[in-house]
């Protein structure tokens, strides 16, 4: 609860930020907010009347009321290019990022933790060391040059996957062609996010087993696999929950890019359909919808954790 | 005299040394010396700085000379890794675009870090309302996703250099200020404090003359690791466009025209240096920060 209570400042705070971001983008606010189908054509003293009808001729804290209450009626304002309600835009925008997005995060999870806590049991061998320097070698190379080269190898020199896209176009909804398409994508993303969770489970497993209470499974005779996997990985991997929430800004920045590459018809790819027309609408609502999402994911990790381990207690 | 010190085990069998106990930062120094991939990234990333700062003069071709009788040439003799849609040499571009990369990864850095340390240094000593407030304000600044946040920029102030380097510098500070408040939240305990504002010390001179230097430590290993990924971040937004823009190079925008298949598919040339080279740049950086941040924490250490 109390983790809820210190997120409605946040959240304010969020809506503030974005709304003084909104203010230095280049465009009249009324603009933004009147629906451009009852605009075109409009005499000048319509959209005068609009304006002081909304409020956006009074002082700014009156504005930012304004812009909040039409944000509390779903209201992002109007795409500056088609004329469509940001909101929708957004709306059918969601599903393909967050489907992109869940997948990269269980394959970084999948793969990740495993190869984390080898590395940590064989410290200092061959593996820990090859681990080391390969996740290193992942964190260092920038997901759109690992795109490039997974388009060039699994695609145009074999052939096994398409080239981006969500779907075949003109074919049935089916799942086979639904994996081919979220593969390369997903898989790109998710080994982006790899390295930093095998480095941090490696660490948190070494943490835990230097610790007494071991020694004492140990010493009641326990075999020494059930020491490992009963009684020390449990609390080792509580903590990764808080590193997904970590995660979270990093996997939408991501996606920004492999969408783009991919041509996956998710947020990130609006956001940058929406930059390169300056449409700042929908720039504008995307970053809010995000920093709200990544709000969310935060508070619920941190929840989570505090269920897993007790011992936490959230100040 | 100097009795016999054990200095632990720093590269093979503890070696039993026949002088005073060292400082924190010899210590510190020989444990980065041990570490050979750190050594192997500081090599070569004084490779890269040398070969950049030497590009004017080294460099075959001036890097943003057009030449359209020789687009998209394979690598040649005259050109070691060919030329590029507009007949610029390859690697001459590839050389000099090493500069805004380090510029911006550099000033970035520095910019974040400092915005951390300072409202760092202020939440942990200060704590109480100070501390809240800016606990909230982290929290704000860390629900905007750096790239995203940068965009926004670019919307305000157009693409460039700038907008990246304000981007990170106002965004990126949150790692910092936290390992820097939580540093500062434990030394501040600690009896010399309690020791130097019995002698009257002012709030501002314990601050800057006693616990600043603690945190220096821990502090440049963050910054190494922002460094790395601000270049990444530079490239990345030079790839979408949104960042350096041509004719000037830059790794990232480099590697904006392998976005076309028909490149991608048959001029390797044109897309396989800059981002190798942006990988081993920032690889060289990594190993820096793992590097220092042994040296500074031992117990955290990776890998030997």
């Amino acid at each position: 609860m109390r983790r809820i209570a210190l997120a409605v400042p946040v959240l304010f705070g969020i809506t503030v930020l974005t709304f003084v971001l909104v203010r230095m983008t280049p465009g009249d606010p009324v603009l933004y907010l009147v629906d451009p189908a009852a605009m075109s054509g409009a005499p000048e003293e319509y959209i005068a009347a609009r304006r002081s009808e909304l409020g956006l001729d009074k002082p700014t804290p009156v504005q930012y009321a304004v812009w909040i209450r039409e944000l509390g009626q779903g209201n992002l304002g109007y795409s500056f290019v088609n004329r469509r309600p940001v909101t929708k835009m957004i709306a059918e925008r969601v599903e393909p990022t967050v489907r992109l997005m869940g997948t990269a995060l269980l394959f970084a999870l999948l793969i990740g933790i495993p190869t984390g806590v080898v590395a940590a049991l064989r410290q200092y061998s061959l593996i820990d060391y090859v681990v080391a320097v390969l996740s290193l070698t992942v964190i260092s190379t920038p997901a759109f040059f690992l795109a490039l080269g997974a388009i060039y190898v699994f695609s145009l020199r074999l052939d096994l996957t398409p080239i981006g896209g969500m779907a075949t176009i003109g074919r049935p909804a089916d799942l086979v062609d639904a994996l081919r398409h979220l593969i390369l994508p997903a898989g790109i993303l998710g080994l982006s996010l790899t390295g930093p969770i095998v480095r941090y489970t490696r660490a948190s497993v070494l943490e835990v087993l230097s610790q007494e209470y071991l020694s004492t499974a140990r010493a009641k005779g326990l075999r020494e696999r059930v020491v490992i996997v009963r009684h020390a990985l449990p609390n080792a991997l509580i903590p990764i929950i808080s590193v997904v929430g970590v995660m979270i800004p990093l996997l939408f920045g991501g996606s920004v890019i492999v969408e783009q590459i991919f041509s996956w018809p998710g947020m990130g790819q609006l956001i940058l359909a929406a930059i390169g027309q300056r449409d700042y609408p929908v720039l504008m609502g995307i970053t809010m919808v995000v920093a709200i999402l990544v709000l969310a994911c935060s508070v619920l990790t941190d929840i989570a954790y505090t269920l897993v381990d007790p011992r936490i207690r959230l100040g | 005299m100097s009795s016999p010190t054990i200095v632990g085990r720093l590269n093979g069998p503890a070696a039993v040394v026949q002088r005073p106990a060292l400082s924190p930062t010899a210590l510190a120094l020989r444990r980065f010396r041990a570490h050979r991939l750190a050594i192997f990234g500081t090599a070569l990333l004084l490779l890269i700085v040398g070969v950049t700062i030497s590009a004017p003069f080294i460099a075959p071709y001036d890097p943003i000379a057009v030449d359209l009788s020789a687009t998209r040439r394979p690598p040649s003799t005259a050109h070691i890794l060919g030329t590029d849609s507009t007949g610029r040499d390859v690697l001459s571009r590839l050389m000099h675009a090493a500069q805004v990369s380090l510029a911006v990864g550099l000033s970035a850095a520095l910019l974040q870090t400092g915005v951390g340390l300072s409202l760092g240094l202020l939440a942990g000593y200060y704590r109480g309302w100070v501390d809240s407030v800016i606990s909230r304000v982290t929290e704000i600044v860390l629900s905007y996703p750096l790239l995203i946040v940068i965009i926004v920029i670019v919307a305000i102030l157009g693409p460039g250099q700038n907008s990246i380097i304000l981007g990170i510098g106002l965004f990126g500070w949150p790692t910092a200020c936290r390992i820097v408040r939580g540093l500062v939240f434990s030394l501040r305990e600690q009896d010399f404090v309690l020791a130097a504002r019995c002698i009257g010390v002012s709030d501002r001179r314990l601050i800057s003359r006693h616990l600043l230097p603690l945190v220096v430590g821990p502090l440049t290993v963050t910054a190494t690791f922002a460094v790395a990924y601000a270049v990444l971040l530079e490239a990345s937004l030079s790839f979408l466009g949104l960042g350096i823009r041509p004719p000037r190079p830059s790794w990232g925008n480099m590697l904006n025209e392998a976005q076309s298949l028909p490149i991608l598919e048959s001029m390797p040339w044109l897309w396989l240096p800059p981002g190798a080279a942006i990988a081993l740049t920032v690889l060289a950086i990594n190993f820096v920060g793992d590097g220092l941040r042994d040296a500074v924490d031992p117990r955290q250490r990776a890998i030997r």
